[in-house]
């Protein structure tokens, strides 16, 4: 596989004139607090110039979309289109025509600029508050192999969502999941992995194996998912950098739905022996160790984000529900009581809530809750809505839609964790089971 | 590998129609390959079917019924699948020298890891059920396959109810 050999040199832009000017006391912050509430989204301007060849004009005009589709895609943001811009494109340090802007009422001016330098590309760029006619935070430099540009555009406009929402970053980063094609009695399934909007997709199985579920290790390098290459579900370890994989636990009995701890040291599975599924936790290259003792079936685990705890479904209580257990010591608590049967919880990487499958009324939901099980939040619904995945910023989910009937199949979703913003992600073929990797180095 | 469940129906088609006489079966299906009907109005062609060896794993799977099937969400072994288990348990015990994979599967109602656990479950319930019935259990392993490998792809009850299924599939060892 190809890792691309990124060089990415964040330089600290030459700071210009414009810089140095005092941010303006008197104009109202430029800021978007995400809440549950309705967020009339914050009209801004991308301007990106180049020096240079049509090439090169061509490159200014990629990123700008990248930017405007990345903030435009939270719908936390409206983009003032280009046809309607008074001001053109211009170099990084010349003074902004603040009049020009604020009579087409953008609020935020992304202006950027771009040339051709013998490594690759070099792009800087400054973000402006309009209404305080001011920079709003560090202009930046981003030197970069030509094919990195798009990873480029997702950094400046994860600078910009940071700055401007207060929330960390999301747009520099993948997701993997199962790319689905021929019959649905006959599915060929495949591991792939593409940018988080759904660009750059590529095959890391063949499809001569079912694969299942894949997950990302903290540093991102890792991918860990269920294959039937041997014949019977076992987990594998595949490492995105040299391609190797491996099993990585020893047993005859059948694993499946594995997940890291947020160190990376180790992982959660479910393995099933005889008619019982209990999970453990494998040390990687190392021993495993049984986390639960029932008769039931206990799956898909997760871990928290300080790795004190798991969260998993167990139906111990004749139904699906969810669980929480300290891996050290103690008995499993229950924290899901709504009606409806509770699968595949997912804990969010900053600890807030549990993402989780509910089943009601003969259709399925995502959802979020507290760890506590307070709060509860239908967030989706269709025929088959199934396994949520957190966005490395816990603001957003990505999970799968299936349609039904016989040419019904998977395609992946994304929403926010207020319901908000539910879109559908491209992929080549149908699509399940997806996993957002960490934001990327 | 080959999943094979639409045996269970063939056979039950067959093993109907079989206790009449020992004489071939049109069933207007094209089954044989050969029968139709002719280009001439009202004249009907008739041969006979193809016939499996007793001790072959087509006839286990086609004749004696290698496919039973669960209630929503539980994995117990129904009144109706008893007596199939007992065909298989024979058929096995005359047959030493096969081996024996147990599939288990979930209809599509489900999230995916729960339904890979309830396949292992129906999987081994048939396991342990053929064991009971004298089938050595060294001879014996089981798969799940959740709801990865649906037979019926229709979203109604029609198609769930013939996806969740335990399925025995027979090898024959190698020099056996």
């Amino acid at each position: 596989m190809k890792s691309t050999a990124i060089s990415l040199m964040l330089l600290l832009a030459v700071m210009g004139s414009a810089a140095t000017e005092l941010r303006a006391q008197t104009a109202p912050p430029l800021r978007i607090v995400i809440t549950e509430g309705v967020i009339e989204p914050l009209p801004f301007a991308v301007s990106i110039s180049a020096t240079g060849t049509e090439a090169d004009q061509r490159m200014a005009a990629d990123i700008a979309r990248v930017i405007t589709s990345d903030l435009e895609g939270t719908g936390l943001f409206r983009a003032i289109p280009q046809a309607a811009h008074i001001a053109r494109p211009q170099g990084i340090d010349v003074p902004v025509p603040f009049a020009d802007w604020k009579a087409i009422r953008a609020q935020a001016l992304v202006q950027g600029s771009t040339r051709s330098v013998e490594a690759g590309i070099e792009v800087n760029f400054r973000l402006f508050d309009v209404f305080a006619e001011s920079p709003f935070g560090q202009g930046l430099r981003y030197r970069a192999d030509e094919s990195s540009w798009r990873r480029v555009a997702h950094k400046i406009a994860d600078t910009v969502y940071h700055r401007v929402t207060g929330e960390l970053p999301f747009f520099d980063s993948q997701v993997a999941f199962i790319s689905e094609s021929g019959s649905k009695d006959n599915r060929m399934k495949r591991l792939m992995i593409m940018d988080y909007d759904g660009a750059n997709p590529r095959s890391l199985t063949d499809g001569t194996a079912i694969i299942l579920a894949p997950r990302f290790s903290p540093d991102g390098d890792l991918l860990i998912y269920t294959s039937y290459e041997t014949g019977f579900p076992n987990v594998f370890l595949l490492d995105l950098r040299s391609g190797s994989r491996r099993s990585i636990l020893r047993t005859a009995d059948m694993t499946f739905a594995p997940r890291f701890s947020p160190d990376g040291s180790k992982v959660v599975l479910s393995l099933t022996r005889g008619a019982n599924t209990d999970i453990y936790e494998v040390e990687i290259g190392g021993q495993a160790r049984r986390l639960t003792h029932s008769a039931a079936i206990d799956t898909a685990p997760s871990y928290s984000p300080d790795g004190k705890w798991i969260t998993f479904e167990s139906d111990r209580s004749q139904t699906q529900q969810i669980y929480v257990l300290r891996t050290d010591y103690g008995e499993p608590r229950r924290i899901s009581f709504g009606s409806g049967r509770y699968g595949t919880p997912v804990w969010s990487p900053t600890g807030d809530y549990i993402a989780f499958t509910k089943q009601l009324g003969g259709k399925f939901h995502i959802g979020v809750m507290r760890a506590d099980g307070s709060e509860e939040r239908i967030l989706t619904s269709s025929f088959l809505d199934e396994g949520p995945t957190w966005a490395p910023n816990g603001r957003a989910l990505m999970f799968f839609r299936e349609s039904p009937g016989p040419t019904g199949g998977p395609s992946l979703y994304s929403v926010d964790l207020y319901g908000r913003n539910l879109k559908r992600v491209q992929t080549p073929e149908f699509g399940s089971d997806p996993a957002w990797s960490p934001l990327r180095k | 590998m080959k999943l094979n469940a639409v045996g269970a129906i063939l056979a039950a088609l067959a093993l109907a129609a079989c206790s009449g006489s020992g004489g071939g079966i049109f069933d207007g299906s094209g089954e044989t390959g050969e029968a139709g009907i002719s280009g001439d109005e009202g004249s009907i062609e008739q041969s006979a079917l193809r016939d499996y060896e007793p001790d072959s794993a087509e006839y286990f799977a086609n004749l004696i019924g290698n496919t039973i099937y669960f209630e929503v969400d539980r994995s117990h072994i129904t009144e109706q699948s008893v007596q199939v288990l007992r065909h298989q348990a024979e058929w096995l015990s005359r047959n030493p020298n096969y081996t024996i994979l147990v599939e288990g599967h979930a209809d599509e109602q489900g999230t995916r890891e729960y339904n890979l656990a309830l396949g292992a479950r129906r999987a081994a319930a048939v396991s342990a059920y053929l064991t009971d019935l004298g089938v050595l259990e060294s001879r014996l392993k089981t798969v799940t396959y959740g709801k990865e490998r649906p037979v019926s792809v229709c979203s109604f009850e029609s198609c769930w109810s013939k996806n969740r299924r335990a399925v025995t599939v027979v090898e024959q060892e190698l020099g056996g």
